[in-house]
């Protein structure tokens, strides 16, 4: 730096890009930044057989019974955008998890915490709505907590969800599970949920508003179950990262290569259209409201009925396969016949100049 | 979706890819100029699609690749005072400096914000007059207009606690320096149908003539690449070298006329080194001198840094055409889109970048399961 750059208020940041000294929003962005921090930081501090396996959920035997059991942080701005809220989307996140390992979701415990400030009509509003949302899924928020901290040290309001679920039956569902020949289902369409917070941060006027997916899909789950039971391999909902890095997820996991048809996927027209402007991928932005199933091919057809048959799921589709070439990685033909490689992404999507 | 699904038609495409294949006899290598045109190619697939003769090799036109180590140490500079909001397109954020990238500045305390439009900047600046706001105003011709809309309306509305640190390339400088070089493969070109959506398309028949080589100006859609690159091979193999269009829809001869008069009343032709490539003169935009009062390196005395980049890094050589992320022993191994090296891995829209997001860096085995 030279000596006409004036007082320096940072310093300099010697250390190699690829591991960050502090924190950096990439980190939360489910990508690579993600998966380092919870290798680097998170695996050597509370490594166990329940914690390595790194799905949505734990699923941990309690006198005979299984248990679902997991937790989740909302940190959305703003807390009220066109299709929900950080309340709704509190509950339904935290049961999606649940949901995901084939659990029936029972109870939520919340966190709250409250930044100095905040009207109490806004914390009406997102309780209300999480009240709403609790009670559409038959789960009981039992247990919680509430905290205050100094105007500019929150924002408005942090919740976490805590929830329990109880799993009965006998289905091994996990991202390890997709097997060669497995069909890639999903329930509708992409980067909804996304699209929609972005376009209300931004202030970006779109014509049509972009309304977020948010829903709890434990009916769609069991609708899937009833239906194609043990041919279920592999549940998951595609949040933040997209389906782009969830699928890689469940391929490294499983050690399987998959092929995807970019033309059996479905992109409202307002979220492409946002997209095509931003210069983002829907691929890799987040749903609230949407499940990946992979599903033995025989009971495919059964389970993808099931889903048609569910509100949830009547633009569900089968978007790809699971195949033994290449594994780890994500083919995906492209709708003029080409081809890509659908990999993890670094950080966060960043727009693009032009 | 209207204007974008009947552009990724995989029949009208197939049909075209057919038509490249009848006409084309000889080899021949093509640059696609614009960043955003080797990020389509790449995303969905292009270049496969094509016959073996046709080598398309990835132009300059990354306005974030392009940008000088020197410019972006300067933001950072900047960036590092007290008081400063620095506001900056999006992909700028994750391009390394001489020590760190934005984000890492964001994450020490620096007050760095994205933006999509420059004139958001003269919200910021009229809400916090306290702080000192500026635009990394990043692009190429496409991106000018509104950033000198933002230094206009700034002048005019008496913001002084707005600046710029105008780091704009222009393109047909660019295209003359490949052509020019000793070493330059490229036969023909797609030209930057966003860039001549501005500027118009009269400022390549220059180049034509000059070169002889054929400029076919074309849009960023699969079909649109696919259609250009026949346009470009008929006249190849006729042994033509024309200006056509092939942007129709949106290119007009002239360009935008009051676009061009609001670039031209506010910044001035100068020389400009680009990363990667060196000094090339008369290349980019300044502020007029009238205009200096919003110049954020007089406003914050940057002018002295000097920096050095990679001595590994061959992206002076991709951005001319003459290799490809491939011939690079640092591609995919030591430089990454985590810790990039050089101008074409900074950004999606560079070269190495957009090869690896879509996993060209992995083995020649899988690469052949992809082709399948």
């Amino acid at each position: 730096m030279s000596d006409a750059s004036g007082p320096e208020m940072l310093g300099s940041c010697p250390v190699p890009l690829s591991h960050p000294e502090q924190i950096v929003l990439g980190h939360g962005s489910g990508g690579k930044l993600t998966a380092d921090l919870i290798q680097r930081f998170i695996l050597p501090a509370f490594s166990n057989p329940y914690l390595d396996r790194l799905d949505d959920q734990a699923v941990v035997p309690i006198n005979g019974s299984q248990l679902a059991f997991t937790t989740d942080s909302f940190v959305v701005t703003p807390l009220f955008f066109p299709g929900g809220d950080i309340g709704e989307l509190a509950i339904n996140g935290t049961i999606n998890d649940l949901a995901m390992s084939g659990a029936r979701p029972l109870y939520l415990a919340a966190a709250l915490i409250l930044e100095e400030g905040l009207p109490t009509s806004d914390l009406q509003r997102v309780l209300d709505s999480m009240r709403a949302a609790a009670q559409k899924a038959a789960v009981l928020l039992v247990t919680g907590d509430t905290k205050v901290v100094n105007r500019g040290k929150g924002d408005q309001i942090f919740i976490t969800t805590t929830g329990i679920g109880v799993i009965e039956h006998a289905l091994q569902i996990s991202a390890d599970r997709a097997r060669p020949g497995d069909k890639v289902l999903l329930s509708g369409s992409i980067g909804d949920h996304g699209m929609a917070i972005m376009s209300q941060r931004e202030g970006l006027e779109f014509e049509g508003t972009i309304e977020s997916d948010t829903a709890a899909l434990h009916g769609l789950v069991d609708a899937i179950l009833q239906a194609a039971g043990d041919a279920v391999h592999v549940l998951r909902d595609p949040t933040r990262g997209g389906i782009g890095t969830t699928l890689h997820e469940i391929a490294s996991r499983s050690q399987v290569g998959m092929e995807l048809q970019e033309s059996a996927l479905l992109v409202r027209d307002t979220v492409k259209g946002a997209c095509e402007i931003l210069g983002l991928d829907p691929l890799y932005v987040a749903n609230e409201g949407k499940l990946l199933a992979i599903v033995a091919a025989d009971r495919a057809g059964e389970a993808l009925a099931a889903m048609h048959r569910h509100d949830l799921g009547r633009e569900a589709r089968i978007i790809g396969e699971v195949v033994a070439e290449h594994p780890r990685m994500v083919l995906m033909k492209t709708g003029i016949g080409g081809s890509r490689i659908v990999d993890t992404l670094y950080g966060e999507q960043l727009p693009r100049i032009c | 979706m209207k204007y974008l699904d009947e552009y990724r038609d995989s029949r009208l495409a197939r049909g075209i890819v057919k038509e490249i294949r009848r006409v084309q006899r000889r080899p021949w290598v093509i640059m696609e100029v614009c960043g955003g045109q080797t990020h389509s190619i790449v995303k969905h697939g292009i270049d496969r699609l094509l016959p073996a003769g046709i080598e398309l090799v990835h132009g300059p036109g990354c306005p974030v690749c392009v940008t000088s180590l020197e410019l972006i140490d300067k933001a950072h500079a900047i960036a590092r005072r007290p008081g400063v909001i620095l506001c900056s397109f999006g992909d700028m954020l994750r391009v390394p400096g001489s020590e760190c990238d934005l984000f890492t500045l964001k994450s020490r305390g620096a007050d760095v914000r994205v933006v999509y439009s420059p004139l958001d900047c003269l919200k910021i600046a009229r809400a916090r007059p306290d702080k000192k706001v500026v635009f990394f105003a990043v692009g190429f011709e496409t991106t000018a207009p509104a950033n000198a809309m933002a230094a206009w309306h700034a002048k005019q509305q008496g913001i002084e606690n707005f600046s710029l640190l105008v780091s704009h390339v222009l393109v047909p400088p660019a295209v003359s320096a490949i052509l020019g070089s000793p070493h330059n493969r490229v036969q023909g070109f797609l030209g930057p149908g966003h860039v001549c959506v501005i500027m118009g398309a009269h400022e390549y028949e220059e180049l034509v003539v000059r070169f002889r080589v054929p400029i076919v100006i074309a849009g960023f859609e699969p079909l649109d690449i696919l259609e250009g690159i026949l346009m470009v091979v008929r006249q190849l193999e006729s042994g033509r070298a024309e200006l056509e269009n092939q942007y129709v829809r949106a290119v007009q001869r002239e360009g935008n006329r009051a676009a061009q008069r609001i670039v031209t009343s506010v910044f001035e032709v100068c020389d400009r080194k680009w990363r990667g490539v060196g000094p090339i003169p008369q290349s980019g935009y300044r502020l007029r001198p009238e205009f200096r009062a919003f110049d954020a390196e007089e406003i914050f005395k940057v002018g002295d840094i000097a920096t050095r980049e990679s001595p590994v890094c061959i992206s002076g050589l991709i951005l001319q055409g003459i290799k490809k992320p491939h011939d690079c022993p640092a591609f995919g191994t030591s430089c990454t889109p985590q810790n990039p090296l050089g101008a074409t891995m900074v950004s999606a829209e560079g070269a190495c970048a957009a090869y690896y997001a879509y996993g060209r860096h992995l083995k020649d085995a899988d690469n052949a399961a992809a082709l399948k």
